[in-house]
């Protein structure tokens, strides 16, 4: 065990190793200077002591996992699903959909994407892989309108689930972050303690700008989950510490493919153990 | 960008007790380089390569005249800056398109949801407004739902024929079919959007790969996500191997992403960034500029 002492080689790999899943240099000099005071406290003598020291600071800042929310007091939960373009929106909504509907619940599905070529389609196509009903109207409709006629289908017809899919909007842009507050209001308005979900898809190949995405969205119309996507790349998806740190908001799902079977609940431990794994 | 400190102030913090004149010293600029290496790692830029840009940039600092108006954070910056320029690859011939083919070929791959099927249609808009190209866009993507409507829908808004075929057709058939078409109907600029794949799933790079050595395009294009982290090297690394890529277009340039991984591809692969993407409307692409690239990624 005499090979395995604390030098500067071992800070020095283990902040290399932090950086290069992306944690970004912030929390990862918070985390190093934390184990450090924790190395000396407790007279830590190994690298494996330091390793395992650290790999419980990293799930203590990635809290609990989470369940999706589903409302007691009201008979239709809604959830709505926000992100930046291109993240993986609309396959995880099919993805989750299907779990709740194998689960057993009636689950409805809102085309709010009215913007991207052929945005809709591809929702109405995993609703019909899925065997799940989805409300649209034609493109370039008023998203509230979508998601006002949704909710009144979903509730006429006894769905007790709606998830709302949204078009990517970075979070910089003014107009498409009113629209954001806008499809909220509606939903506030017709299911009084609504959204139940307030999903962020993040993908896993993002870098630091994930904080900036999660901060902005979160402070604009607030989150109440996240869910990493693409975490089948060989990105490790570091941002997430950062990210649920900062905002107090659990990780609810990875998704790990393309396929609707690819969405598995977020397990702290193992995506810690994933973030050291060399493939 | 309020949460992180800009560069230059983190700068002049080092340098606060530094008089106006005289030599940078190697203690000057080390402490000023880690800052800076710092700036290129919130970026995005890869940790080695942010360590290999700041070795290079360390000797030109050494011994720098500190005079004129400049302040010695100036003149740390400027020349990070122009390193950056050159590194970027200045004002390198590479970073045009290769348009000299009779037909022109051009291959776009990336990651899932990187911006190709826009990408492809912004290009295919681009060509024709600015070379008279006359281009035809080829559905290839048999995977994603609705991805060959989506290719159609953009095709239709810019009046640019779509090559497609029915569900269930092979990939590496329809570009090769597509070439007749293309002749058929005389268009002489052939774009390809490819389905999004991961670059260590062996099947689907085997797809690209097939595709290319049937098809044999002038230009094989990267689309990378200007928010992607340190994993860009790997990923245009991995596709570089597979297809040979002659450039890239590095998309979602119109948030306030850094853009750290287009210096990464580009130091670690040589593959030379061609265009930047701007937002989701079809004339939302322009020629690559070092220089902005350069100040976007300092935070300037
Ligand atoms: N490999 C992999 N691909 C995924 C995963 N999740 C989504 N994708 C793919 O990523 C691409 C984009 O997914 P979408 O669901 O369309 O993303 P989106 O956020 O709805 O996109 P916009 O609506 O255009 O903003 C598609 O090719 C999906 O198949 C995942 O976990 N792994
Ligand atoms: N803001 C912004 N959005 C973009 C840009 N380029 C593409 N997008 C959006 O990003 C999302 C993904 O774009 P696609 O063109 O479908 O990406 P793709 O690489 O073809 O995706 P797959 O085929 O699923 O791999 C869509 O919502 C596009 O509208 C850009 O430069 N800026
Ligand atoms: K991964
Ligand atoms: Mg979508
Ligand atoms: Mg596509």
């Amino acid at each position: 065990e005499e090979t395995d002492l604390i030098t500067d080689t071992l800070w020095d790999d283990l902040e290399e190793s932090l950086l290069a899943a992306d944690v970004g240099p912030r929390t990862v000099i918070w985390l190093i200077e934390r184990l450090r005071e924790r190395a000396d406290a407790e007279q830590m003598r190994t690298g494996a002591q330091v390793q395992r020291a650290l790999r419980e600071e990293l799930v203590d800042l990635l809290g609990d996992s989470s369940p999706l929310h589903l409302s007691q007091r009201s008979p239709l939960t809604v959830m709505l699903v926000i992100g930046v373009n291109g993240s993986g929106k609309t396959t995880s909504i099919a993805k989750m959909a299907a779990r709740l509907s194998h689960e057993g619940h009636k689950v409805m599905l809102a085309a709010a994407d009215t913007f991207r070529a052929a945005a809709i389609d591809q929702l109405k196509v995993w609703g019909e892989r899925i065997s799940v009903p989805v409300i649209s109207q034609q493109p370039n409709a008023d998203p509230g309108a979508v998601v006002y006629d949704a909710i009144q289908a979903a509730q006429a017809r006894g769905s007790d689930v709606l998830i709302v899919d949204t078009a990517g909007r970075l979070q910089t842009k003014y107009n498409l972050m009113e629209e954001l507050k806008k499809i909220n209001k509606i939903i506030q308005r017709f299911v009084p303690d609504g959204p139940h979900e307030l999903l962020i898809v993040i993908d896993a190949p993002t870098g630091q700008n994930a904080l900036l995405q999660a901060r902005k969205f979160a402070e604009d119309i607030g989150l109440t989950g996240v869910i990493i996507t693409k975490m089948d790349s060989t990105a490790k998806g570091g941002f997430a510490f950062a990210v649920t740190d900062d905002l107090g908001v659990p990780i609810k799902f990875i998704g790990t493919g393309e396929k609707v079977e690819d969405l598995i609940p977020f397990d702290p431990q193992s995506f810690v153990a994933a973030l050291f794994a060399q493939e | 960008m309020a949460m992180f400190e800009s560069l230059t102030k983190r700068l002049e913090g080092i340098f606060q007790n530094l008089e106006g004149r005289g030599k940078l010293t190697e203690d000057d600029v080390n402490s000023a380089l880690r800052e800076v290496r710092i700036a290129l790692i919130e970026a995005d830029v890869n940790l080695k390569v942010a360590r290999q840009f700041v070795d290079r940039v360390k000797q030109k600092a050494i011994g720098a005249d500190v005079m004129g108006s400049l302040s010695p954070a100036q003149q740390v910056l400027s020349i990070v800056q122009e390193e950056l320029v050159e590194v970027l690859g200045g004002s390198d011939d590479k970073n045009k398109l290769d348009l000299s083919g009779n037909p022109n070929i051009i291959m776009l791959v990336g990651l899932n949801g990187a911006g190709k099927t826009t990408s492809a249609a912004k290009l295919a808009n681009y060509l024709r407004k600015q070379h008279g190209s006359r281009p035809l866009l080829v559905a290839a993507d048999m995977y994603r739902p609705a991805a060959v409507n989506q290719l159609k829908t953009l095709g239709k808004q810019i009046q640019v024929p779509v090559y497609s075929e029915p569900a269930g057709s092979d990939p590496v058939d329809i570009c090769v079919h597509a070439l007749d078409y293309a002749r058929e109907q005389a268009c002489n600029t052939i774009i390809l959007d490819t389905a999004g794949r991961i670059n260590i799933d062996e099947r689907m790079m085997q797809e690209v790969v097939n595709i290319r050595d049937r098809v044999r395009p002038h230009e094989v294009l990267l689309v990378a996500d200007a928010m992607t982290g340190q994993e860009a090297v790997r990923v245009a690394q991995d596709f570089n191997d597979a297809v040979s890529l002659t450039g890239m277009i590095l998309s979602k340039m119109d948030g306030d992403a850094r853009g750290g991984a287009a210096l990464s591809i580009r130091t670690v692969t040589g593959v030379p960034v061609k265009f930047m993407a701007l937002g989701e409307k079809l004339d939302a692409i322009q020629p690559f500029y070092p220089d902005r690239l350069a100040q976007r990624i300092l935070g300037m």
